[in-house]
């Protein structure tokens, strides 16, 4: 197995535990935290076949996986206030309690 | 003859190495650095805590401790060995895992700081493309670690000391981190190596250190607020002001890992002190030109003990800042002072050599300070005091 | 595939089961802060030094301070009564595992056509910064203004409401 395949398959693994935990999770932060796996995973994808890919100087891996970073931060700021504006409200996190638009 | 004391470490170094084969000598040589790296630093603690004992107790008109040793200097052995035989108490619904943990991880972080400060010509642990960055982000770590102690001690106070101390980490990591972009952009690299050559040259024996610039100035200034803080020594030290919140998030510590934190908290000094006299003060270069015979070592670390004293010295002199002031503080005035020095760097640059640019960059900086100092004077309407009286 | 990457790879991937699995929600966080620094360690092991380090200074430093502080503000830290794992945690269970059985299969099939070892490209930091300011320059304005939109929006929708209407 060739080290790309090997990066490749630790991406994908991360992926599919970060997708494990944000389908099965009650917690609404740990459905986040799921989420932010899934980000690095692809990030790691990205600098993966960055690194063994053909055009390694022309950087384009690396700078997709820079702004990726920069986006995940802002998204997992904008997620975080919003389940603490939504905690305030109902009280509760708990996402099996929240399946209704109502209230 | 000046050479060979210059580089004595480095050639000690070489010649340590050379008893081992080849592909052993490079690993070898990084290992016995590092190790030296972390014996030395906290015997420099010890040294520092016996000044800050005496120099605090002088400025507050008392002796400091004279009964262990000349002029106490065993104090700190007789403080460690204090530390290391008393009873280690972990409270019963402590999380254990994470009590046991906070310290490590902090001291670790700490020291993982020193790898990328060049101690004297030729003698930093790893030369990184990148070095700057790495030093910030092991800061960066060392937050995670208070929150770790302040939290898992399931103690009210230690919480409330960690999340202070966080938020004003996070706020004045901001302000470091602007401070040192100035450096950065007149340099044009992220290598401290490369930034301590830069200020290595000398015009009239004057050296080009960049404290010597009106927008190096400024960000030394802030860079040292910042650094205040981000070690929370007073005047930023609310989170573990022992009037206020018995010790912050050390509180349920005791015994060596306490003293790991106290070391953790003195070797970050040391740290951010280092990384300042790179960025500002001309790393391992002597002050004037006829001074460069004295080996470049000695340089870096007296500028590290006079910043060292400096720490002390605010110490016993500034009173505490109130939590709301001093974030009101970072956000609201050195914030954007240091976003202003960005720009009056930006125009040193591409002003061109002469007497003009020093003029119009001292000039905005002085007018952005003198006005918002004044601003926010003018705003507080402190009125006649009001007492209450229990009835 | 060296020793190292094996052994970061298993700290990377255990840090994220024990992220999903633990009953704790702090130490959830903290695992994944584990596994953050896993894949920090993994960059820096593709010759990626700067993403290395940005990835610890912005998740490591920020983002999992941000994710600690917020289970702190919602009671995270308290045991919920009715378990951890949702009603429907087999269903979640079975598509992760088929979505992670699509990606292997498809990994293993084409190593044959993956490029095998390829010279270490040397980057610089002056590189990536000429990059981002020459060739990358419209993403950059526009995340720097995606950031401020975010910072000012979680303040406004994480702020107190005054009383008696909102300011």
């Amino acid at each position: 197995m060739t080290p790309l395949a090997g990066f490749l398959l630790v991406a994908a693994l991360l992926f599919s535990i970060g997708l494990a935990g944000a389908l099965t999770r009650r917690n609404a932060i740990l459905v986040l935290i799921g989420i932010e796996l899934m980000l690095n995973a692809a990030n790691l994808n990205l600098i993966a076949f960055w690194r063994y890919g053909p055009h390694p100087e022309a950087l384009t891996g690396m700078m997709f996986a820079i702004f990726s970073i920069a986006v995940a931060a802002a998204e997992a700021a904008v997620g975080l206030g919003l389940v603490i504006s939504i905690h305030r409200h109902t009280h509760t996190t708990d996402l099996d309690l929240m399946n209704r638009m109502k209230g | 003859m000046i050479e060979t004391c210059d580089q004595i470490f480095v050639l000690l170094l070489h010649w340590l190495e050379s008893f081992l084969p080849a592909s052993w000598q490079s690993v070898a040589g990084t290992v016995l650095c590092a190790a030296t790296i972390v014996c030395l630093f906290p015997a420099l603690f010890a040294l520092a805590v016996w000044l800050e004992r005496k120099g605090l107790g002088r400025m507050q008109n008392r002796f400091g401790p004279n009964r262990v040793g000349p002029f106490g200097l065993l104090q700190p052995i007789a403080d460690g060995i204090k530390s290391l035989t008393k009873e280690d108490i972990v409270p019963f619904s402590a999380d254990a895992a994470l009590h046991f943990l906070a310290p490590v991880v902090l001291v670790v972080t700490v020291f993982m700081g020193f790898a990328v400060l060049p101690m004297g010509r030729n003698m930093v642990l790893v030369e990184m493309d990148a070095g700057l960055l790495f030093y910030f982000a092991m800061g960066a770590s060392t937050e995670l670690a208070v929150f770790m102690a302040g939290w898992s001690s399931r103690n009210k106070y230690s919480l409330l000391g960690a999340m202070r101390a966080i938020a004003q980490m996070i706020s004045y990591e901001v302000v470091l981190l602007l401070s040192s972009v100035v450096v950065v952009m007149i340099t044009g690299s992220l290598s401290l190596t490369k930034i301590v050559e830069a200020q290595n040259h000398y015009t009239w024996g004057f050296p080009h250190w960049y404290i010597l610039t009106p927008w190096g100035l400024a960000g030394f200034v802030m860079y040292a607020i910042a650094a205040t803080a981000e070690t929370n020594r007073s005047p930023f030290d609310l989170p573990e002001g022992e009037s206020e919140l018995v010790a912050g998030y050390h509180t349920e510590y005791s015994g060596f890992k306490f003293a790991l934190f106290f070391l953790g908290e003195y070797v970050a000094m040391f740290s951010i002190s280092g990384l300042g006299t790179t960025l500002f003060l001309g790393g391992w270069s002597a002050p004037f030109s006829f001074l460069t015979w004295i080996p470049s070592w000695i340089w870096f670390f007296s500028k590290l003990m006079l910043s060292i004293f400096v720490f002390i010295w605010l110490r016993g002199t500034l009173p505490r800042l109130r939590q709301d002031q001093l974030m009101n503080f970072a956000w609201k005035f050195v914030l954007p002072m240091c976003l202003l020095n960005l720009f009056v760097a930006g125009l040193w640059r591409f002003m061109g050599d002469g007497w003009l640019r020093w003029v119009v960059c001292s000039a905005i900086l002085l007018l952005a300070y003198a006005s918002i100092a004044l601003g926010e004077q003018r705003r507080k309407h402190v009125g006649p005091r009001s007492y209450r009286y229990a009835e | 595939m060296s020793l190292v990457f094996y052994l970061i790879a298993a700290l990377t991937v255990a840090g994220g089961l024990a992220a999903m699995l633990l009953k704790n929600t702090v130490h959830c966080a903290l695992a994944l802060t584990v596994a953050f620094a896993g894949l920090a360690l993994l960059y820096l092991d593709l010759d990626a030094q700067f993403t290395g380090f940005a990835q610890i200074l912005v998740y490591v430093g920020a983002v999992a301070i941000l994710v600690v502080f917020a289970i702190l503000l919602t009671k995270g830290s308290e045991t919920p009564k009715d378990g951890v794992f949702s009603k429907t945690w087999l269903a979640g269970l079975a598509v992760a595992a088929a979505v992670f059985a699509v990606f292997a299969w498809s990994i293993l099939q084409s190593v044959s056509r993956l490029p095998q070892a390829a010279k270490v490209p040397a980057v610089t930091v002056q590189q990536i910064g000429v990059a981002l300011i020459g060739r990358y320059v419209l993403p950059l304005e526009i995340v720097a203004v995606l950031l401020t939109v975010a910072l000012i929006g979680a303040v406004i929708v994480a702020m107190h409401e005054k009383e008696g209407g909102a300011q």
